[in-house]
């Protein structure tokens, strides 16, 4: 079967075989290469090529939940340690971390503190964090801004450079607790802050944006969406490859646009029900405690200078050591 | 044996009338207006909803918010300036709001906007 797209009817990158195809993947680690609006799904099998052809990689965790105990869901500490392993075990270092927020359960100083000691555990040049909901409502974000608000801005967005790749880190999850709408909302401030960002950049540069919620509406009943995520894209259509990256939802879906490709991420903590399939969002009941690994997981992501390519992998805490595997 | 009995009597009448005392004090400083039986109400919050998502009240009664899921939830008053603010309630963490005067109350979840309710004061 061909990884490339034969049937691009609806002109948007994706065709009916290549998503049956994608979907056979899930749950079980799934490679996703993107090159202008192409996409391409492996298995874990051809993941070495993509790993040594690569000029770094970077990993994606999310939905750490530390504080959460409830159900079969009581070793959240534990199974971030296991994602961090997965990281540690990994033949190429990545170069960064990003954690895309709902570091912490609510927001406990001892919580925050158990993050950041799992963080520093990591094998990597650097993480980089933007919080979710759970870090922000208790007190407005501040003991969040305290240990993880360093070289951002206003209510903790940044943006940075790393080999070509421009990072850029947002916020969306300060102004829903002004109860005006279910959604995320990035707020006219950062937006404006972001268009001046991106102001200077080449089209071709690769660009890299990460958030808690997802910039693309998912499912408005739950508040699976950003109010203002349009603008912020408007300012990114340009841009030959763009990936978007969120967690919140605790599972994996993906979806492209044009060059836009979004992708949210497993929790490490706790899954979440598929859209509208439960009665409400809450963390997934009748789930085996000997099952529970293969519901969490996190995202590695390679890159590739020479073509600009970005290619996502994602692997459960359940799969075999990466070590094995790859 | 007389007398010790006698002693006995005498304190638990002691007893009573300190009690009687008591029931007294807390029973004037609630609304003189309101039948004991109506001046507290609870909403659950259950599978992400307030239940129930509107509540009527008279003045004077006392609203108690009870998480009943397993995530954290905030009962979190819209209007501005805020009414009332229950801040993090985890799992069976309770929260209280005595509603003195008339209107209507919007309230959300901090935490899921989506979740929404209102009482309404009369």
């Amino acid at each position: 079967m061909s990884n490339y797209i034969d049937k691009d009817t609806s002109n948007d990158g994706i065709d009916r075989r290549g998503f049956l195809k994608c979907m056979a993947w899930a749950g079980a680690g799934m490679v996703w290469a993107m090159k202008g609006g192409i996409l391409t799904a492996r298995g874990f099998a051809a993941d070495a090529a993509t790993t040594s052809e690569s000029d770094f990689s970077f990993v994606q965790v999310s939905d750490s939940h530390i504080g959460f105990h409830k159900g079969v869901y009581t070793d959240v500490v534990g199974t971030f340690q296991s994602a961090v392993s997965r990281i540690n075990a990994l033949p190429v270092s990545p170069s960064l971390v990003l954690h895309t927020g709902d570091l912490s359960h609510l927001s406990k100083p001892a919580e925050f503190d158990t993050v950041a000691q799992v963080m520093k555990s990591i094998n990597t040049q650097q993480s980089f964090f933007v919080p979710g909901e759970h870090d922000y409502f208790v007190d407005n974000g501040n003991r969040y801004l305290e240990r993880f608000g360093k070289g951002t801005v206003g209510t903790g967005y940044q943006s940075f450079d790393y080999k070509g790749v421009h990072f850029i880190g947002l916020v969306n999850v300060a102004n829903i607790s002004n109860g005006q709408t279910a959604l995320g909302v990035l707020g006219n401030e950062q937006l404006e802050w972001m268009e001046k960002d991106v102001a200077g950049l080449g089209s071709s540069t690769p660009i890299v944006v990460f958030a808690h919620v997802p910039l693309w509406t998912i499912y408005e009943q739950w508040g699976w969406g950003t109010q203002d995520a349009a603008r912020a894209l408007g300012y990114l259509k340009r841009f030959g490859s763009v990936s978007v990256l969120n967690g919140h939802i605790h599972q994996i879906l993906q979806k492209v646009e044009g060059n836009i490709t979004f992708h949210t991420a497993r929790s490490t903590a706790f899954p979440q029900p598929a859209p509208g399939t439960a009665e409400s969002p809450g963390p997934m009941k009748n789930i085996a405690a000997d099952k529970l690994r293969s519901y969490l997981g996190l995202t590695r992501v390679d890159y590739v200078e020479h073509s600009g390519m970005l290619a996502t992998t994602d692997s459960t805490l359940a799969d075999a050591a990466p070590a094995t595997q790859l | 044996m007389k007398a010790a009995a006698r002693v006995s009597t005498l304190y638990l009448i002691v007893f009573n009338i300190i009690t009687i005392n008591f029931s007294t004090a807390r029973a004037s400083s609630a609304p003189s207006t309101q039948p004991a039986s109506q001046a507290a109400v609870t909403v659950k919050i259950e599978n992400f909803a307030f239940l129930p998502k509107e509540l009527d009240i008279t003045a004077g009664t006392t609203v108690t918010w009870q998480n009943a899921d397993d995530v954290p939830h905030t009962a979190t008053s819209k209007d501005n300036p805020q009414v009332f603010d229950s801040g993090p309630l985890d799992t069976d963490d309770r929260f209280s709001f005595t509603f003195s005067k008339p209107g209507k109350y919007a309230y959300y979840c901090k935490v899921h906007p989506h979740m929404t309710g209102v009482v309404v004061v009369k």
